[in-house]
């Protein structure tokens, strides 16, 4: 992450008062007025690159946040940018409003487990749900394990757990994934390519 | 895609099949119109690149198209067929280019044959094909390498066998079996045509349109070989390129979340290759003539060998043949419907999702929703709720009666973690972490590293079923239950371990254990030299930043394999190395070295040497394949009507349907789900909008706004006939569900007239369910919204992708 210096617009309103405003021909120059809004809005930002997280063009995104007193870190614009060979700045209703998701109040925010037959979720520690699930894991995968399928051949494969996923994973979660799910002896292994 | 976004603005023609880009890709569409503007491109004397739009929709795609042909969803082998057709028949494709770089000169077993529909080799049985007689003819010798006859008229060599096959795809028969007139499709045949010249080049462009069909891996291939006759492939403003859909599907495909393959595009393993001697010897390519390089097949070995290293560390030696045996194998077909058909049957007991809702994705939802119940658990990872952490509840299941143990494990969101993602063009873009993590939600991939390493402790305490390659795996981060995306880039660039350092290029990869690399054709992202997708030099600076004005940029970012922009580049100089297009060169000779992008060929390897590799490095024939023995469907595409479709193949109307699709139910045993046109008369597809992205985005106010309520899109003259106006509520239905959605009326889809028979298409956006915030303001309703409740449970033969975008429904009136 780098500090706010370096894009041209922002040191040309860097030195934003007033003053800029009155001076130009017109009396008001609206692109310098924006410039300048933007300016106090992300003034002493943190400048963070990111990727928009919707389709695959993969349009380069700007994000600005600020620490509060308190520590937390607050996004307060997301824009394109200008800068890449892909996007040059532009973006569609998704990522023009890729914030939104980004600062979204609906996320599950801890664990939820339902057991059978139940009506309703109850929340659950990460220790537990993790602790339970690493049980199922193992179960499922011991019940269903073939070592050597009906012809003789040595398989080493487990039947009865598939993984899917992984469309808005990071490339390297989903190396690691597979990587594991390998090692766990899955072969039902799907993204959505197919669908 | 074989080229990249910004490279479309390079193309001459661009044709557009099962795409929307306008809406689905609005941002990479800035490089289509930038095409169409440029006075230089286009076909003739100038005045833009020509955009042609086939398309079951009028859509803002259309709107700026030179042309625009409304076309039967399902039918463009048919129409490509029709183009292949033309192109051959009027001499218009590139010769130069067939004769030396396709396998047009290779010359077929004389027993191949195509008859009524079925390619040689048929079992009705088994519903698949033996594909012997499908094979090169070899020359005598212990080579075994191809025969050929380069004057392309023996009968039996692939130009001929193309050739033929194609002279049935006549103008009429395309406007009998996709719908559009004849005299539209012989003037985009003329704009076509041009693009065999070796001074224009065409683009194809399309997306999910074409590989959602039981026949979509022949549809691809269709445009494939078109695009190879007018020698458009490895070329700048030319290509393939698929339109993919999610931020990092690219990326994620690469990395093998797919049962078929291991990361790089290794084949993944089956039973009864015990070593891997075995294995590289059926899954590698073979040398097929003296002059191909077979570079993958030639080196198969090193990156398996290197990955089972990366994976097993010192556990993975000569002596175990680098533990090749804790490679699973799988007894067959592991892809995404037959996870739930298996569960269906009973054998699935667990399943993860992560960032993907099964319920919502179908195909045949209340199937997918009965597969479920079946589980004995399910995990959810997501941000969000989802139609399938929410799928006890759904309409239609009793939670009491739903069994399935249901964990929600919140994730992280993009913005919340760092790493890359890789772009349809293969640019691997790294991100940066901007916020914390939110509330008590956590990255996948520590959800996923902790998970192993409570599995893994179990296994050392209680024991269980082969434990070794849990306990062997390697897990080399600092912290193991928290690993960071920085040292898996690292380790998935590989190293060698005799020098400790990282690799810069994947030739520098061994078979002797000595080298590392999780995914070899990442090798070169993160070099010692550092993180090769956090470039940033772009358009800020042009002239520095892209030196050949290609639009490369090669230093924004990094492109597998080895930063190459565009994919077999070789093929865009001809044979002496010289730019089939001077003034839009990928490579070219200079005398002492090759320039441009960076080749796809030795870099000092000279053209003129007699010995020099055919250009398709990759494959054993050393040139590209119009003929392709690989494809369990047939070697040449041929057109086949969808599963569910009102019309009898015109071609041949006893072998209607795909062979070969793989039909679940029946293989199960199942009640059959499919329709008939009597009782569901009109031809339905789905598809998305601009506003929303699958599913997430039912959870973004802004977007729901914009796109607030799922409807149909009905064409004015059926809406006419059933008494429909916009607005008003309707039930579609089809052999499997329903929807009840608004009907929107409009002239974007239509009618077609095939060969005197009148038919109807509709179309259904896809992004609506019973979980968001529409779904919240709308709980009655949106029972009923999920568009793949329509959707038929059935797969291609060759990636078993399902039909969704071709099928049959009923349409009512809700009072
Ligand atoms: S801004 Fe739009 S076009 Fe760009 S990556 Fe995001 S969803 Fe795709």
């Amino acid at each position: 992450m780098a500090t706010v210096t370096r894009r041209g617009f922002l040191s040309l309103a860097g030195i934003g008062t007033a003053g800029v405003l009155v001076g130009s021909e017109l009396g008001f120059d609206l692109a310098q007025a924006t410039q300048i809004k933007q300016q106090l809005r992300i003034a002493g930002a943190t400048e963070a690159h990111s990727v928009c997280p919707y389709c695959a063009v993969g349009c380069s995104i700007i994000a600005y946040t600020r620490k509060a007193a308190d520590g937390s870190v607050k996004v307060l614009q997301i824009e394109g940018d200008p800068d890449s060979p892909v996007n040059e700045g532009r973006l569609c209703p998704k990522g023009a409003t890729a914030m939104q998701l980004a600062t979204s109040d609906r996320r599950v925010e801890q664990p939820l487990y339902r057991a059978p037959g139940a009506t309703a979720w109850q929340k659950m520690s990460w220790d537990d749900m993790l602790d339970k699930l690493a049980h199922r894991i193992k179960d499922s995968r011991d019940r269903t394990f073939v070592a050597t399928d009906k012809k003789g051949n040595l398989v080493n494969r487990t039947d009865g757990i598939a993984f899917a996923g992984g469309a808005t994973f990071s490339n390297e979660e989903g190396y690691l994934a597979a990587k594991v799910m390998r090692s766990l002896g899955l072969v039902y292994l799907e993204q959505q390519a197919r669908v | 895609m074989t080229n990249h976004w910004r490279d479309i603005k390079n193309a001459d023609v661009i044709m557009i099949n099962g795409a929307n880009p306008a809406e689905a890709h609005p941002v990479g569409f800035q490089w289509f119109m930038k095409a169409k503007l440029d006075p230089t491109k286009g076909p003739g004397s100038g005045g833009g690149a020509k955009l042609i739009h086939a398309d079951p929709r009028f859509s803002r795609t259309s709107a700026v198209s030179d042309m625009y042909l409304r076309i039967r969803t399902g039918t463009d082998v048919a129409y490509f067929g029709g183009l292949i057709n033309y192109v051959i028949q009027n001499n218009k494709y590139h010769d130069e280019y067939v004769k030396n770089y396709t396998n047009a000169s290779f010359i077929i077993n004389k027993d191949y044959k195509f008859k009524d529909g079925l390619f040689s080799g048929y079992d009705a049985k088994k519903r698949t094909y033996a594909v012997e007689t499908w094979a090169y003819d070899n020359e005598p010798g212990p080579d075994k390498y191809a025969k050929r006859d380069e004057s392309l008229k023996d009968p039996h060599c692939v130009f001929q066998l193309i050739k033929n096959h194609y002279s049935r795809y006549t103008p009429e028969m395309v406007q009998t079996i996709t719908g559009i007139p004849k005299e539209d499709f012989l003037k985009v045949a003329q704009i076509v045509g041009e693009m065999g010249r070796p001074d224009k080049v065409m683009t194809i462009v399309y997306a999910v349109g074409l590989t959602h069909h039981t026949t979509g891996s022949q549809l691809i291939r269709s445009a494939a070989v078109l695009q190879l006759l007018l020698g458009n492939i490895g070329r700048p403003g030319g290509g393939m390129n698929a339109e993919r859909g999610h931020a990092n599907i690219q990326g994620n495909t690469d990395n093998a979340i797919s049962w078929e393959i291991l990361p790089g595009y290794l084949k993944v393993p089956l039973p009864g290759q015990k070593t891997i001697e075995d294995y590289v010897k059926v899954s590698a390519s073979k040398r097929l003539l003296g002059i191909s390089w077979n570079f993958f097949g030639t080196n198969y070995k090193k990156f398996i060998v290197s990955l089972l290293k990366t994976w097993y560390g010192d556990s993975a030696n000569k002596s175990n043949d680098f533990a090749f045996s804790y490679l699973p194998k799988p007894a067959g077909n592991s892809s995404w419907m037959t996870i739930y058909d298996q569960a269906l049957q009973g054998k699935m007991e667990g399943v993860m999702l992560s960032g993907m809702t099964a319920a919502s994705i179908g195909p045949d939802s209340n199937q997918v929703l009965t597969a479920l119940s079946k589980l004995k658990w399910l995990a959810v990872m997501d941000p969000f709720p989802t139609t399938s952490s929410e799928f006890w509840h759904a309409s239609g299941l009793n939670p009491a009666d739903v069994q399935t143990e249901v964990f929600m494990l919140p994730t992280t969101h993009w913005i919340e973690k760092d790493g890359s993602f890789v772009n349809s063009g293969r640019w691997m873009q790294w991100k940066d972490q901007v916020i914390p993590p939110v509330g008590d939600s956590r990255h996948d991939h520590w959800i996923v590293a902790e998970l192993f390493h409570r599995v893994k402790a179990l296994y050392q305490k209680d024991g269980g079923k082969f434990p070794d390659p849990i306990v062997h795996l390697t897990m080399d981060y600092k912290d193991p239950l928290k690993p960071s995306l920085d040292e898996i880039a690292r380790e998935v660039n590989g190293k060698d371990l005799k020098t400790g350092k990282r690799l810069a290029t994947f030739a520098k990869l061994m078979d002797d254990g000595t080298t590392t690399s999780g995914n070899w054709i990442y090798v070169g992202s993160y070099p010692e030299k550092g993180n090769m997708a956090k470039r940033r030099k772009g358009v800020q600076d042009p002239a520095k930043n892209d030196p050949t004005g290609m639009g490369f940029y090669p230093e924004w970012a990094w492109t597998w394999p080895l930063n190459r922009r565009i994919l077999y580049n070789r093929a865009s100089a001809d044979m002496s190395g010289k730019p089939w297009d001077p003034k839009r060169a990928g490579i070219a000779w200079n005398g002492s070295k090759w320039v441009g992008d960076v080749p796809d060929y030795p870099p000092k390897m000279n053209p003129k040497d007699p010995k020099a590799w055919l250009p398709f490095t990759m494959n054993g024939e050393g040139v590209a394949r119009l003929f392709a023995s690989s494809m369990l469907d047939g070697p040449i595409p041929e057109h086949y009507e969808p599963v569910e479709s009102p019309v009898k193949n015109a071609l041949h109307p006893d072998m209607s349907a795909s062979p070969t699709a793989f039909l679940y139910d029946k293989a199960a045993k199942r009640e059959n789900r499919f329709g008939t046109p009597d009782e569901y008369p009109i031809i339905a597809t789905t598809y998305r909008l601009t506003e929303h992205e699958h599913y997430v985005t039912q959870q973004v106010p802004h977007l729901v706004q914009l796109q607030p309520e799922p409807f149909v899109e009905i064409p004015t003259a059926l809406a006419n006939e059933r008494g429909v106006k916009t607005g008003d509520m309707v039930r579609v239905r089809s052999k499997r569900g329903k929807i009840e959605v608004r009907a929107v009326v409009t002239n974007r889809v239509g009618q077609l007239d095939l060969g005197g028979k009148k038919v109807y298409q509709v179309g259904i956006p896809i992004h609506w369910g019973y979980v968001g915030i529409a779904a919240e303001m709308h709980p009655e309703k949106s029972k009923f919204w999920m568009a793949n409740n329509l959707t038929p449970f059935v797969g291609d033969a060759n990636s078993r992708t399902p039909e969704f975008k071709a099928f049959l429904v009923q349409i009512e009136k809700l009072a």
